[in-house]
């Protein structure tokens, strides 16, 4: 009976944390089972629909995996490794977009974002992690563009810039903030907890609103922007995800039941929103994926679309309400 | 094998291992796409366009790491020549084949280390523009390419199309920038028959169009 707690224990995390990284894995395994058994497809559309499906949960072994084991590592291999997340996702966001010859160099200062506001992450500086990139980034990138003389398309550049920073550096260093948060005098792995069910919670209600208006979508909600989504989708992961956040809030986070099911739906609107924002911008640029690192996903910025939404906004929830 | 040329062809490795392939593949990120078209056994020619001085690196990196001494990239001897530093990179780490771009002195063929390559059975990179010309924007093929081919039509010439490497070090910078970079492997060809130069353009750009592009504003 003893086991559990003193493995727990010697890892650093708390049961109910290491309990639910297992059943993640268990529901990752039967998924792939599922993939993997079913009988070969007949026709050739078929076939690569299995395929991008295997591809697709082989990305979330990957994904899966080196989070736990980050978590498992602690603190500031969490940080890092939200810090290399914000890297490729501001690097892969400067990819798609048309950037001047004249901001070269303004992009080296907006890369070096990512670096200075982890650090305030890890050190826990919670002025300044909260104002570095709206106010200092926000004034310095100018400045500097504006160093270099070049005016043409001045306006465009400084905004789309600062735009990729606030959803790449800033609106993703929250969910590595949430491990640094809460004070000293919270039980061990109170953090990690909060990160954990802001993730579960983002991703259980993409796959919930993807799975529902794929099998009872008819009600398009933004025809014009991304016309998989239905109203009947989106109640669906509303639904889905406000359950499950009743469950997994007092289980994992100092959240009770009821402001669970609350937080899970204010999580569920928010990630609905972040998508088809990120929608919005793709449809801008002309293309259908962000990128190619994530096979079945697309891009890092495709995966994390909702996060950029639901990370700043779960955050300070907790934080005004819990810390 | 000379010591000399072992410990040479290690420190090639070395350097793709530790230096150049941690960068392209972390710091800058390579959007490979069609990578099993590239012939496992050479002799074989790679045509790519050319933008800066990372494609002969991010073509070298698409080979395993124990081929490297047998790829020679095709490279301007009057540039890459010029000082016994610049010398040492790019011939004795890099593998680069110097070609005399201007007059051809005492009627020696100025291909005939390419030619030693290919028939040592070994992988030549020709960019048949010539030079890095404007970051991202293709230049007309010159005829060196037809001539290489024409002269050894057995062995396949694999058009690559190259995306971003402009935006990350254009030709006159020298702080890199990071973006995503796109390589593209064709369909093999051979040298053989007419027009083969235009062929081969048309082939590269074909590959672009597999890619969307977000250049300069």
């Amino acid at each position: 009976m003893n086991a559990l707690p003193d493995i727990a224990g010697s890892i650093g995390l708390p049961a109910p944390i290491l309990l639910t990284l297992f059943l993640i894995l268990i529901g990752l395994a039967a998924a792939t089972a599922l993939v993997w058994l079913k009988p070969a497809a007949g026709d050739a559309s078929a076939a690569s629909k299995q395929a991008e499906l295997k591809a697709r949960i082989g990305s979330w072994w990957a994904m899966v995996g080196i989070f736990a084991a980050a978590l498992l590592l602690g603190r500031v291999a969490t940080v890092v490794l939200f810090a290399f997340i914000s890297y490729l996702a501001l690097k892969e966001y400067f990819t798609i977009i048309p950037t001047r010859k004249a901001d070269r160099v303004v992009l080296l200062f907006a890369y070096l974002a990512v670096p200075i506001q982890y650090w305030w992450v890890g050190t826990s500086w919670y002025g300044m992690f909260v104002i570095f990139v709206p106010v200092y980034m926000f004034l310095i990138l100018p400045t500097a563009m504006v160093l270099r003389g070049e005016t043409s398309g001045f306006l465009k550049a400084a905004g789309t810039l600062h735009w990729g920073l606030m959803i790449a550096v800033f609106a993703i260093s929250h969910a590595a903030y949430l491990i640094a948060v809460p004070p000293p005098a919270a039980p061990p792995g109170t953090g990690a907890g909060l990160l954990l069910f802001l993730l579960i919670a983002t991703e259980f209600n993409d796959v919930a609103q993807f799975v529902a208006g794929k099998s009872f979508g008819r009600h398009k909600i933004t025809p014009k922007v991304s016309p998989n989504k239905t109203v009947e989708g989106f109640i669906g992961g509303l639904a889905a995800t406000t359950l499950l956040a009743t469950v997994l809030a007092p289980l994992l986070t100092p959240i009770g039941p009821l402001q669970g099911a609350l937080i899970g739906a204010m999580l569920a609107s928010a990630g609905f929103c972040g998508d088809i924002v990120m929608s919005a911008m793709k449809r801008d640029l002309g293309i259908k994926d962000t990128g190619t690192i994530l096979p079945g996903h697309g891009g890092i910025l495709d995966r994390i679309d909702s996060l950029v939404f639901t990370a700043p906004l779960f955050f300070h929830t907790v934080r005004y309400f819990y810390f | 094998m000379s010591i000399r040329l072992v410990a040479r062809n290690a420190l090639r490795i070395i350097f793709f291992a530790a230096i150049v392939r941690p960068f392209l593949l972390v710091a800058i990120g390579l959007a490979i796409r069609h990578r099993e078209r590239l012939p496992k056994h050479g002799p074989v020619i790679l045509a790519a366009n050319h933008n800066s001085h990372l494609d002969t690196l991010a073509l070298m990196s698409l080979f395993p790491l124990a081929q490297l001494p047998k790829i020679h990239a095709v490279a301007a001897a009057d540039y890459f020549l010029r000082n016994r530093w610049l010398k040492w990179f790019a011939v004795d780490l890099l593998g680069i084949v110097p070609i005399e771009r201007s007059a051809v002195k005492g009627g020696r063929d100025p291909l005939a280390a390419a030619f030693d390559v290919l028939d040592r059975g070994e992988a030549l990179i020709v960019f048949p523009e010539g030079s890095r010309g404007e970051p991202e924007m293709r230049q007309a093929f010159k005829r060196g390419i037809g001539y290489i081919a024409r002269r050894r039509p057995d062995v396949p010439v694999v058009p690559i199309f190259l995306r971003g490497f402009g935006r990350v070090l254009p030709k006159g910078d020298h702080l890199p920038v990071p973006f995503v970079c796109d390589v593209v492997v064709g369909e093999p060809m051979t040298g053989s028959g007419e027009g083969f130069v235009a062929r081969l353009e048309a082939a590269v750009d074909a590959l672009a169009g597999e890619t969307p592009s977000a250049d300069w504003m």
